[in-house]
């Protein structure tokens, strides 16, 4: 098989004007996958399983990832002039001050797909696409139409991650309810506080069943 | 009756019974369970009815298909909050005398999923259980001993007075509350006439 790296120059040969992004991984198994822009996505898609070397015929898993919005501070020396009474006459005094800066990258939803060629017997590829955002532009295009078995594993990371994925045949949930709101996957999910009976609970289960004892009391 | 009696009687070939006890003997020798798995449990309760184990000994081989022909529910398997609603419907749907055996670490309290977002910490929440079986899953021989003690709970019921079993008490309630599934959760989480939380001493 090609590496990805490889893989990425022939994508942008054959789609021009594609975004893709090479995502190393640093770990031992160095595993590295190709971050795809959603507006080219299916175009790429379509390339890579119809191109006869690379030949990615079967989507083997399709899962979500939740990034929570990452919030960094970083200490930063600023010079700057203080007005300053030294020995009883005012002066201006230049003083170096640090000042922490904080700022807030916004978190996103994940898709990872990974692809695997019967025909030429390699993979996988891994290809990620991002949403925007976690709360309402949630929006990625659907590979079902490229890869049939993705249909179903869609649906899952519809209903518990709440991606929407724009060209799916029958976007439903598929393990929850339909009435059902919440994303259970997503990291900052509560669950339904139903701890009234934990008769060996210990560290988070028994901070909640403390909390739940706690609010009966009340 | 006294007992010592009716031992001498049936040496004598004299067949004494009450009416209380051929009832009981009837229903207890032809327990017939509903025939539904929910998970892995299911495969052992399967086992049991198979030849090596032989469950026929105990008159509970068929298992039905409908619920309005069963005597027993064996919940053997994990419910899922979207599952619960079903098993409510099935039991309110099957006849009385009609009895519930949770089989499995999940079917008695949610077993290694109980933290999970869609597991139901125990179907005696909705519906009352006779027999509760520990193990994951339990072996075959675990539940032919539910079998064996639901057998004894028959044999002890009293037909009249106050202990008399459900079906025989026209107050009693009859058909269980199903739980609707709701946008966070099951609605209501539990049914406060058959559940309560046991109180943990620590």
């Amino acid at each position: 098989m090609k590496t990805v790296e490889e893989i990425k120059a022939a994508i942008q040969a054959a789609v021009p004007g594609a975004g893709v992004e090479f995502v190393p991984n640093p770990s031992p198994c160095a595993q590295h996958s190709l971050r795809l822009t959603p507006g080219r996505a299916v175009e790429i898609a379509r390339f890579l399983r119809d191109d006869p070397e690379l030949a990615f015929d079967f989507c083997s898993n399709v899962t979500g990832v939740d990034w929570l919005d990452k919030e960094t501070s970083e200490k930063v020396k600023v010079k700057r002039t203080v007005n300053k009474t030294v020995d009883g006459v005012e002066q201006a005094v230049e003083e170096t001050v640090e000042e922490t800066h904080k700022h807030v990258e916004p978190g996103y939803l994940e898709a990872v797909y990974h692809l695997y060629s019967m025909a030429k017997r390699h993979g996988p590829l891994v290809i990620r696409m991002r949403t925007v955002n976690r709360t309402d532009q949630v929006e990625l295009p659907s590979l079902t139409p490229i890869w049939r078995g993705a249909e179903f594993q869609e649906r899952e990371v519809f209903d518990l991650y709440g991606i929407v994925f724009k060209g799916h045949p029958d976007l439903r949930r598929i393990l929850m309810w339909d009435g059902f709101k919440d994303y259970p996957m997503r990291k900052d999910y509560v669950d339904p506080d139903d701890y009234e009976y934990e008769p060996t609970a210990h560290d988070a289960v028994l901070k909640r069943a403390q909390a739940h004892q706690a609010a009966a009391e009340k | 009756m006294d007992q010592d009696l009716k031992i001498e009687l049936g040496k004598q070939g004299v067949f004494v019974t009450t009416l209380e006890e051929l009832y009981n003997w009837g229903r207890r020798s032809s327990i017939w369970p509903m025939q539904f798995g929910l998970a892995c449990c299911a495969i052992e309760m399967i086992a049991t009815t198979m030849a090596r184990y032989d469950l026929a000994r105990f008159g509970a081989e068929v298992f039905r298909p409908s619920p309005r022909q069963a005597d027993l529910m064996i919940v053997s398997g994990t419910v899922t909050k979207k599952m619960a609603p079903q098993v409510v419907r099935l039991y309110n749907q099957m006849a009385e005398p009609r009895y519930v055996i949770a089989m499995g670490a999940c079917a008695i309290s949610g077993g290694p999923f109980k933290q999970g977002y869609n597991v139901l910490k125990g179907i005696d929440r909705y519906i009352p259980v006779d027999v509760h079986i520990p193990g994951c899953p339990p072996r075959p021989e675990a539940l032919m001993q539910a079998f064996i003690t639901l057998q004894k709970k028959i044999d002890e019921q009293h037909l009249t007075g106050e202990d008399r079993p459900r079906f025989l008490d026209e107050k009693a309630q009859g058909e269980f509350p199903v739980p609707e599934p709701a946008e966070h959760d099951l609605e209501p989480p539990s049914n406060p006439g058959v559940w309560s939380a046991p109180v943990v001493i620590r």
